[in-house]
């Protein structure tokens, strides 16, 4: 996968990464300098900058930083952080290479949330399998800080189980307590009862990264790019048609186009495109040159860019295919406890499956379409609402193709090999 | 007030839509659809009613 930026003033997470060796500490620090001491930054400025820059988490849910890392402070007990670098979307990219070529940066974010919330102890949360790289690489940082001095904190590694639901953040505080990888209801948050009923605070490794630049730069340099709303920059896992697939760092509110002319611009014409991941929304390919890669834009289109994957599908794919595969996936990844998710999800699995099939009964484009109305909100997670959203758009986005698979049975491209990656199952069913 | 279900412990006995048939219907696996607004005053004390009668311990009810 090939990485580069779009702006001028980009690249800032991913400054370095064309040469090696950024992965060692000092390089990072010829790179980067080192981090401001306590007694120039304490926790609660911290808290304070990061609300003057406006960071939002990067796991998908977009949540300001600021309010959860208040939160765990305000909450009685002795604070935890997990840097969760459990991706377990299969299409992303963006947390892994983080984890695998620039631990330190996410360390030091991870060594400053812990100064934020006053934690002496931070987890860092990776990948089981897929996180080979991830665990070597965290492994040979955290030596070399404990030789270099650099931390006052804790680091622990904890390998993730390899679900979907694996960096939920109910979900993975479950598993380091010990338990299953399955999302618990709210109330209690964690940032009130986590890990081991501390109050924890949950944060992804790239907002983490983000952390460790804005509290060496500050707030203004953040949003020297960016649009007001949205400042700085982000990171995005461009996929699918396009010439040179990879992880970019972007300003937020690029033109969609010019990111994809970073990415080496399409591979020919596209039917349209996935934004947001399994969560996403499917968008028709001729809103490409209206787009703009923020949430404000995005939300006009009811799409939302959550964990910054972003899928041209070729015109040669069948969209019904590709939308199945993953909805079936989905389904077969609900953490099986709530009934609405474990029934709702899969009829919608099965009646998609049906109509690609073209045995469908009648009704069954109705079917669906209530039953992606009244899925969402009703889940301890939001799996129901992510699979409802991507099957409506789906629909809404390429109703030919439903309506001609429904009549008449797969297509030519049903066949061709898929384009959006479906994990093997990891645990046995 | 507002009723709020919690779906990990809701077993679908669906007493609650029986109780509060205003404010909650059922889907067609059993499981209840709650009207997510306030509830009005006029119904709190059904509302009340259908918490305490779940079998489960899954209807909540909460003050904001």
């Amino acid at each position: 996968m090939s990485t580069a930026s779009v702006d001028i003033a980009l690249p800032r997470l991913l400054t370095g990464l064309s040469q090696p060796g950024m992965a060692r500490l000092a390089r990072h620090l010829d790179v980067h300098g080192s981090l401001p001491a306590p007694a120039a930054l304490d926790g609660p400025a911290l808290i304070e900058l990061a609300e003057r820059a406006k960071l939002r988490g990067r796991g998908g849910a977009r949540f300001p930083a600021a309010i959860k890392m208040r939160a765990v402070r305000a909450s009685r007990g002795r604070a935890i952080v997990v840097a969760n670098g459990c991706e377990s979307e299969p299409m992303s990219a963006k947390d892994a290479l983080l984890l695998a070529e620039l631990p330190h940066l996410v360390l030091d974010g991870a060594a400053l949330a812990a100064r934020a919330v006053g934690a002496e102890h931070v987890i860092v949360a990776y990948e089981g399998r897929r996180g080979s790289d991830s665990r070597q690489s965290l492994e040979h940082a955290l030596k070399e800080r404990r030789a270099a001095g650099v931390d006052s904190v804790r680091f622990e590694l904890f390998a993730a189980a390899e679900t979907f639901l694996t960096g939920q953040e109910t979900s993975l505080v479950s598993q380091i307590n010990g338990g299953e990888p399955r999302p618990t209801f709210i109330p209690p948050r964690p940032t009130q009862r986590g890990v081991r009923r501390r109050p924890t605070l949950v944060q992804n490794v790239e907002t983490l990264a983000h952390l460790a630049l804005i509290a060496r730069h500050g707030a203004g340099w953040y949003g020297a790019v960016g649009t007001d709303d949205e400042p700085g920059s982000t990171l995005v896992t461009v996929l699918g048609a396009v010439n040179a697939p990879g992880v970019y760092e972007i300003e937020c509110g690029t033109a969609l186009e010019s990111l994809l002319a970073a990415a080496g611009g399409l591979r020919g014409a596209i039917a349209g495109l996935l934004i947001g991941g399994y969560f996403g929304s499917w968008l028709p390919a001729g809103v490409v040159a209206e787009l703009a890669v923020c949430d404000a834009s995005l939300a006009r289109h009811d799409a939302a860019l959550g964990c910054g994957v972003l899928i041209a599908l070729p015109s040669g794919a069948c969209p019904v295919a590709e939308t199945v595969r993953v909805a079936i996936y989905l389904a077969t990844e609900t953490a099986n406890q709530c009934g609405p998710c474990v029934h709702g999800s899969a009829a919608i699995a099965r009646t998609l499956h049906a109509i690609a099939e073209g045995s469908a009964a009648p009704g069954a484009l109705a079917d669906l379409g209530r039953w992606t109305q009244s899925l969402p909100g009703r889940g301890a997670c939001h799996l129901p609402d992510g699979l409802a959203h991507f099957v409506s758009t789906a629909l809404r986005t390429f109703p030919a193709a439903f309506d001609d698979h429904a009549r008449h049975g797969p297509c030519e491209s049903c066949g061709a090999p898929a384009l959006l990656h479906i994990p093997a199952p990891s645990r046995p069913r | 007030m507002k009723l709020r279900v919690n779906p990990i412990k809701c077993d679908a006995h669906g007493l609650c839509a029986e109780l509060l048939p205003e404010w909650i219907r059922l889907d067609e696996w059993g499981y209840p659809i709650i009207n997510e607004a306030q509830i009005p005053r006029e119904l709190e004390a059904h509302a009340r009613r259908a918490a305490d009668a779940c079998p489960t311990l899954a209807l909540l009810l909460t003050r904001d």
